[in-house]
């Protein structure tokens, strides 16, 4: 194989290797600051614990968010005083009130979609796993790399404000769609709330614009040597095409929400016309409220895959890791991951079929959304070919990437119905879509995270989690997670609509009482022990089994050649070449060949 | 297939260890982000294109946009806005030399080319502020609810409607008010440009002082130079798109 540097670069003195700027000073450890090490970290290894840990925090208000609104909808009859003790007025009489439950309902979406499945996992893994796994020192730009993740605190830190206004937060749902969202008067939710909502969106898009420019270019330009495309471990095809994403459709969003910014506070009528609020006539004319919705919609559905691919790419490499089989399909799941990306961006508006679309154009939405069915199908098939008379291990990480598929399954299934614009006319706004995306994002994608986190603790902190916590954790939320979602599937088809408070006083959905009280003892239960895990998670960085083996998961890929902790620069010497892909689990007699193994003559092809 | 040895591997550029499109990051993060910011102006326009085609009328530009600085009452359709574009792209031009210089090291040339770059950009803003005054400020009188009103173009509202038959005032056809969304999304979308011009314009004074100061010439090559310009093309790129949607069309 051909050793020499290609020199024909024309800019050689900073191309001529990628890697060299870093080649020089990775051997003494000079005692950082601090400050430098923990905090304003270019480390993408540091960065991406900030990312993760940040992630958990917002997780957990989310999901204590999700808790006080179950309460409500599982006991709208009881009182729980402490609730006022805590919230005041939001909870007058120990009820959460209508403004309380909206305001929540839309933070939880807002904080879970965003802050915790988007730059939480992406934030998370893209910034761990793609130098390691691709054999880089760092990212392109390690100083922009930290500017996404402060980016990420910033809008953070205005989300969070935003709870503590005196009008309260934003609450008109988390796709925020005007004319709601655009009259102060209309709902206190649109009053301040809504501005800094706005902003904090901003930020946040910068923050994953930076990050996503970092991404693509650190995937395509930074490969070590002999890392050809078709090498990558799945996890960075997956990275790579979530990064892609990002970087084309938040700026729609970006686009949407400055227009929304105007008509609230500059009197522009891009999104209002001749509009009655509380009696006053407002003199907004010509703008359009279903303009917002394709704007929203066009970053929105991408933006499920955002979330949902990376736990793709990590479940494919974690099932084909725990089976001791290579990954069936390499290429098949590589152009699905494409097709999902395309087809991501022409399917927006199915989730406008009841806005008055146009049923002719509804009949090409629901062409293309259908579609997406096959490199889904072509997906889960490849997983369960992997899993199918594998070796298979066990371990929290294999569980929760197997919950995933399981989940995957269950949830897309549900879109196949919701796809269909003539059912959805039943369908839309009620319990089944809240079943729907919760069952085939939400839990899915926190499946893939926790995989995530569960595999690669070792690499990340040199220490195990402790695997009896993790399994009550994944019996616990997989069963806790159907238990919670599947009936709401019966609810929505009896035409239960989402959104509303209380659901005592319909006469047609009395009967789904019992069933909202069950649903909302299951989702705290869960909820635990989901503190289960963040327990487990910290007591474990400092009191875990600590990890002695570089290997410990006998896996292929170059992050297992670094040292058990490895410092800023990954890798103590020379980056490692790579002779061949990703998965030769089980070749030729041998449980595994590392990528940094030549290939031998007598080697099998296959 | 992924596991023939490199020796035998065709494709050089994409094995690893070097940039498959021999461009450093930089670059090409400034491309990426390029088509990210394509997508914001691309919602824009479209976001224009359907609300303006959905309404019954819609105001000539030619009729809004006939002034010219100094020049009294004169009609001079587009004139202005001619004199604009045509700053803009002469200062793309002095922002190629720039970087033409960059690429033989040509310190003085740079620190002409990016001073000259500089100018027209401001020239550009100015040109930008004066048309937006007048606008905002020129008064024109129009018929409201039957009454003779005098306003000038702003977010919520604007003097270019239909003519009101028959009715004149002052020589002129008496006008009623213009669709709202005109103001909207001209101030809006044109104001995001020259937003994005200002931070062109930053980014260019601050190369023409780092390079004053030598730090290209110590790092031996003026890519940063390269960068500055790919993001200015492309300023200018979308105000052919502005220009087009909102003047000539
Ligand atoms: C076969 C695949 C899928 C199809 C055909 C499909 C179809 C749909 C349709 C038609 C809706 C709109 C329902 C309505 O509002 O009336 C919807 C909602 C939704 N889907 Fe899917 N979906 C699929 C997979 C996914 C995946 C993989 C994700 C995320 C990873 C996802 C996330 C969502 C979300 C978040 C919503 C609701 C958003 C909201 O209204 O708040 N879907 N889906
Ligand atoms: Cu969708």
């Amino acid at each position: 194989m051909s050793i020499e540097h290609t020199t024909t670069v024309q800019e050689s003195a900073s191309l001529a290797s990628t890697h060299d700027h870093h080649d020089g000073h990775h051997e003494h450890h000079h005692e950082e600051s601090f400050i430098s090490k923990y905090v304003f970290s270019q480390d993408h290894k540091m960065i991406a614990k900030q990312f993760l840990i940040t992630g958990m925090i917002w997780a957990v208000i989310g999901g204590l968010f999700s808790v006080l609104f179950r309460l409500q909808l599982g006991y709208p009859e009881m009182s729980f005083p402490i609730l006022e003790d805590l919230f005041g007025k939001w909870a007058a009489g120990g009820r959460i009130s209508n403004e309380f439950y909206y305001a929540l309902v839309t933070m939880h979406g807002t904080i879970l979609v965003f802050f915790v499945l988007t730059a939480g996992l992406s934030g998370t893994f893209a910034n761990f796993l793609i130098p390691l796994q691709i054999g880089a020192r760092d990212m392109a730009s390690p100083m922009l790399n930290m500017l996404s993740y402060w980016f990420f605190f910033l809008a953070s830190i205005i989300m969070f404000a935003s709870m503590f206004i005196q009008t309260g937060p934003a609450s008109g749902g988390w796709t925020i769609y005007p004319p709601l969202s655009a009259l102060g008067q209309a709902s206190e939710g649109s009053k301040l709330g809504m501005d800094y909502w706005l902003v904090s969106m901003a930020m946040f898009i910068v923050s994953s614009l930076l990050g996503g420019l970092n991404y693509i270019s650190t995937i395509l330009n930074m490969r070590t040597k002999g890392m050809t495309m078709t090498r990558l471990p799945l996890t960075i095809w997956a990275l790579f095409f979530t990064a892609v994403l990002g970087v084309l459709s938040f700026p729609v969003l970006l686009s949407g929400a400055i227009l929304l910014l105007f008509d609230r506070n500059l009197g522009t009528s891009f999104y209002l016309s001749e509009i009655v609020v509380k009696g006053e006539i407002l003199p907004n004319e010509g703008g359009s409220a279903i303009l917002f919705q394709h704007l929203f919609w066009f970053l929105g559905h991408p933006e499920v895959y955002i979330i949902l691919l990376p736990a793709l790419g990590m479940v494919s490499e974690i099932l084909s890791v725990n089976s001791r089989k290579p990954i069936f399909g390499y290429l098949a799941m590589v152009g699905s991951l494409f097709a999902i990306a395309i087809l991501a961006f022409l399917v927006w508006a199915h989730h406008m079929f009841v806005t008055g679309l146009n049923p002719f154009l509804g009949a090409f939405f629901v062409l293309l959304t259908l579609l997406i069915a096959v490199p889904s199908a072509i997906k889960v098939f490849n997983w369960l070919t992997t899993l199918w008379r594998g070796n298979l291990r066990f371990t929290p990480g294999m569980l929760f990437a197997i919950g995933f598929v399981s989940l995957f399954i269950s949830g897309g299934l549900t879109g196949i119905f919701l796809g269909n614009s003539t059912l959805d006319i039943h369908l839309h706004d009620t319990y089944f879509v809240v079943a729907h995306f919760h069952i085939v994002m939400g839990v899915a994608s926190m499946f893939g995270m926790f995989a995530g986190v569960y595999h690669w603790y070792p690499k990340m902190y040199g220490r195990y989690m402790n695997n009896t916590l993790a399994y009550i954790h994944f019996w616990v939320s997989l069963i806790g997670a159907y238990l919670i979602f599947w009936p709401m599937h019966y609810q929505g088809l009896a035409g239960m609509p989402r959104r509303y408070t209380d659901f005592s006083n319909w006469e047609s959905f009395k009967q789904f009482g019992e069933m909202n009280r069950f649903i909302s003892t299951v989702a705290m239960i869960v909820f635990v022990v989901q503190l289960l895990f963040i327990f487990n998670f910290f007591y474990s960085i400092w009191k875990g089994r600590k990890v002695t083996t570089q290997n410990p998961w006998g896996a292929n890929t170059l992050e297992w050649t670094t040292p058990v902790r490895p410092g800023h620069g990954n890798w103590p010497g020379e980056i490692p070449e790579v002779h061949r892909w990703a998965y030769d689990y089980g070749k030729d007699g041998r449980d595994f060949i590392p990528q940094t193994e030549k290939i031998s003559d007598s080697e099998s092809k296959h | 297939m992924a596991q023939a040895p490199a020796a035998e591997m065709e494709t050089k550029w994409w094995s690893g260890g070097k940039s498959p499109f021999n461009v450093e990051y930089g670059k090409l993060m400034m491309w990426y982000f390029l088509m990210s910011d394509a997508f914001t102006f691309g919602a824009f326009l479209i976001s224009y294109g359907t609300i303006r085609f959905s309404q019954n009328f819609w105001p000539d530009p030619n009729k809004v946009f006939n002034a010219f600085p100094l020049a009294g009452h004169a009609n001079l359709p587009l004139a202005f806005v001619s004199l604009m574009t045509f700053i803009l792209i002469v200062s793309s031009v002095t922002m190629v030399l720039a970087v033409h210089a960059g690429h033989h090291n040509d310190k003085k040339s740079v620190i002409k080319w990016m001073i000259w770059t500089i100018i027209g950009g401001i020239a550009f803003l100015a040109c930008q502020a004066w048309e937006w005054t007048h606008l905002i400020t020129g008064d024109h009188a129009v018929m409201v609810n039957g009454v003779v009103e005098h306003i000038g173009t702003t977010v919520t509202r604007n003097p270019w409607g239909p003519e009101v038959a028959g009715a004149m005032h002052d020589g002129h056809h008496l006008t009623t008010t213009g669709p709202v969304a005109f103001g909207g999304y001209f101030f809006g979308i044109t104001g995001f440009h020259g937003f994005h011009v200002l931070s062109g314009v930053v980014i260019n004074i601050i190369m023409l002082i780092m390079t004053i100061n030598g730090v290209f010439e110590k790092r031996g090559h003026y890519l940063m130079i390269e960068k500055a310009g790919l993001y200015w093309h492309f300023v200018d790129l979308v105000w052919v798109f502005v220009f087009l949607c909102f003047y000539l069309i």
